[in-house]
């Protein structure tokens, strides 16, 4: 047996705000082996959302997540849409987009004041939590909530913004380019942030390739996609903008990703309120009688990578099947790749370079007979099964790993 | 002034559970200790240790998971324990009570002495209900 020293993280950690279990494995001070134990979160969601309406969806989806919570309706609302085949008026593209962008920009900030913490520099947290308040407030004025927005529905968006509120969400943006412009120099500047950040972490191109990384994660290391632009949706194809990447792989340079990218989301915002200021007021949302029989899939692009959403209806009131992959689904397994070999203390900014939403990844376990397709062990029966190895173990004196 | 006063009577130390929760609340709960609601002031502090704690903040639905874990925190810590639940899900389980892992919500499984409705409750909103309950006593 061996004798490797097991520290574990979580899984209510005082680091961690959501509830998850590492366990490092370590020799002296380098990491030799990771893993990582989910499902203090899971709430059954996609069982969830057959028991609701397609109204009621959106308010379920919204709360997979509450960094993510415009980005779960938006792939809904696109797979919704695919199924009922309507195009959406104008006003609302844009409105979706600004909701979209302005969400990038203060998840963001949240990752930079967290990134800020794990590494002990708390001057960076207190910074950029104090320059996402600002974008909440904004939020608030447009959709009467600091999170969970509430804003989208099938064929549109539930409220306008009103022409009226324009001038204060271009002057918050003008602001907001200098206060980025401040943070963005003091962690790019700083001495120890590039020594403890620069090659930790490291991601190749062919790791990203082999874990099906998405998001930031792929962009900080060469990989070129954005479902924004790839798969292009709401108003997006119709601004301008490019899609931020990077080379290096390591944790500055995802930091540096996501910096680059506040500015581009900032301009997304500008450009969507000029046009619209010339569209007309109030025209936001079809009339949708039915959800024919169908199957759809969305695709949007959260601030962590791409969310996926595929609905099958049956033409009734809730959807038959609701699927969804989150984002840090796949980026969490790149920690394999990262943390591995480094030591304790550069594991943890590694663990949080990839801004893993625990949330979003919720799955449940259970165990499944391959040739009949039965269910064999129930989640009861697994936890029942692992308690009664833990006290052979005991018995048998293998003690600590 | 009775025992339960005089525990409570000086800084506020807070320990955080996030149950299944949707992240939101526990955003909110970070967001108070930050430069613009800054709960520090008023001598409350999150700590890493419920053992140190005054009070036990509860938000999200309480899976089946969380919730022998939630037990044992609770007897863990040092009575006389004030105990918040935080948030829709916390209160009642929100929009996940019909979820086939609900096992909440907060009050069924421990003894709550406040609870702070909203999705997400807006950091003035919990700011409001700590210093209602360091009030109350």
């Amino acid at each position: 047996m061996s004798r490797k020293t097991l520290i574990p993280i979580g899984p209510y950690h005082p680091l961690q705000e959501e509830p998850e279990l590492f366990k490092l494995y370590c020799d002296g001070e380098i990491v030799t082996d990771i893993k990582w134990e989910t499902g203090y979160n899971h709430r059954g969601i996609e069982k969830l959302s057959e028991s609701k309406s397609y109204d009621q969806v959106f308010f379920l989806v919204e709360r997979i997540c509450g960094i993510c919570s415009t980005s779960h309706p938006f792939a809904f609302a696109n797979a919704v849409e695919e199924i009922t085949g309507v195009e959406i008026t104008d006003r609302t593209k844009y409105i979706r987009s600004i909701i979209g962008e302005l969400e990038r920009i203060h998840s963001h900030l949240l990752w930079v004041g967290l990134a800020g913490h794990f590494l002990g520099y708390n001057t960076v947290f207190m910074w950029a939590w104090k320059y996402r308040e600002p974008v909440l407030d904004l939020f608030e004025m447009i959709t009467g909530n600091r999170n969970s927005y509430a804003m989208f529905k099938v064929g549109g968006v539930r409220r306008d913004i009103e022409n009226s509120k324009i001038p204060a969400i271009r002057k918050e943006m003008a602001l907001l380019r200098k206060k980025i412009d401040l943070l963005t120099g003091a962690v790019m500047d700083d001495p120890v942030i590039h020594a403890r950040t620069k090659g930790v972490g490291i991601l190749t191109r062919q790791d990203i390739l082999d874990y099906g990384a998405v998001g930031p994660t792929a962009r900080a290391s060469g990989v070129d996609i954005d479902v924004r632009r790839d798969d292009p949706y709401a108003a997006y194809p119709l601004v301008n903008w490019k899609v931020i990447t990077a080379q290096a792989g390591d944790v500055f340079a995802k930091a540096e990703v996501r910096l680059l990218e506040m500015y581009e989301s900032a301009s997304i915002i500008e450009q969507c309120v000029d046009v619209l200021e010339k569209l007309k007021e109030g025209d936001v949302a079809l009339k949708i009688n039915e959800i024919p029989e169908g199957i759809g899939t969305g695709r949007a692009e959260a601030p962590r990578g791409e969310v996926f959403h595929f609905v099958v209806s049956d033409g009734s009131n809730s959807p038959a099947r609701h699927k969804i992959r989150a984002p840090s689904y796949t980026n969490i397994a790149t920690f394999k790749k990262s943390c591995i070999g480094q030591t304790i203390a550069d594991a943890t900014i590694s663990l949080a370079a990839v801004d893993p939403c625990y949330c979003c990844t919720e799955r449940m376990a259970a165990a499944y007979d391959n040739s009949s397709g039965k269910k064999i062990l129930n989640a009861n029966e697994l936890i029942a099964l692992s308690m009664k190895r833990t006290s052979e173990l005991r018995k048998s004196g293998a003690g600590h790993e | 002034m009775g025992f339960k006063d005089y525990c409570f009577r000086k800084s506020l130390w807070v320990f955080h559970f996030g149950g299944a929760s949707c992240n939101n609340c526990d955003i909110e709960i970070l967001d108070c200790l930050t430069p613009r609601h800054d709960l520090e002031r008023f001598g409350i502090l999150l700590v890493g240790s419920i053992r140190h704690a005054d009070v036990l903040l509860v938000n999200g639905s309480i899976n089946r998971r969380d919730k022998d874990r939630l037990l044992e925190l609770y007897h863990q810590a040092p009575k006389p324990l004030l105990v918040v639940a935080i948030g829709a899900c916390g209160c009642t389980g929100g929009i996940f009570a019909e979820g086939m892992t609900f096992a909440g919500p907060v009050d069924k499984i421990i003894p709550v002495d406040a609870y702070i409705p909203g999705c997400p409750p807006k950091p003035e909103a919990i700011i409001a209900g700590i210093v209602k309950l360091a009030g109350k006593k």
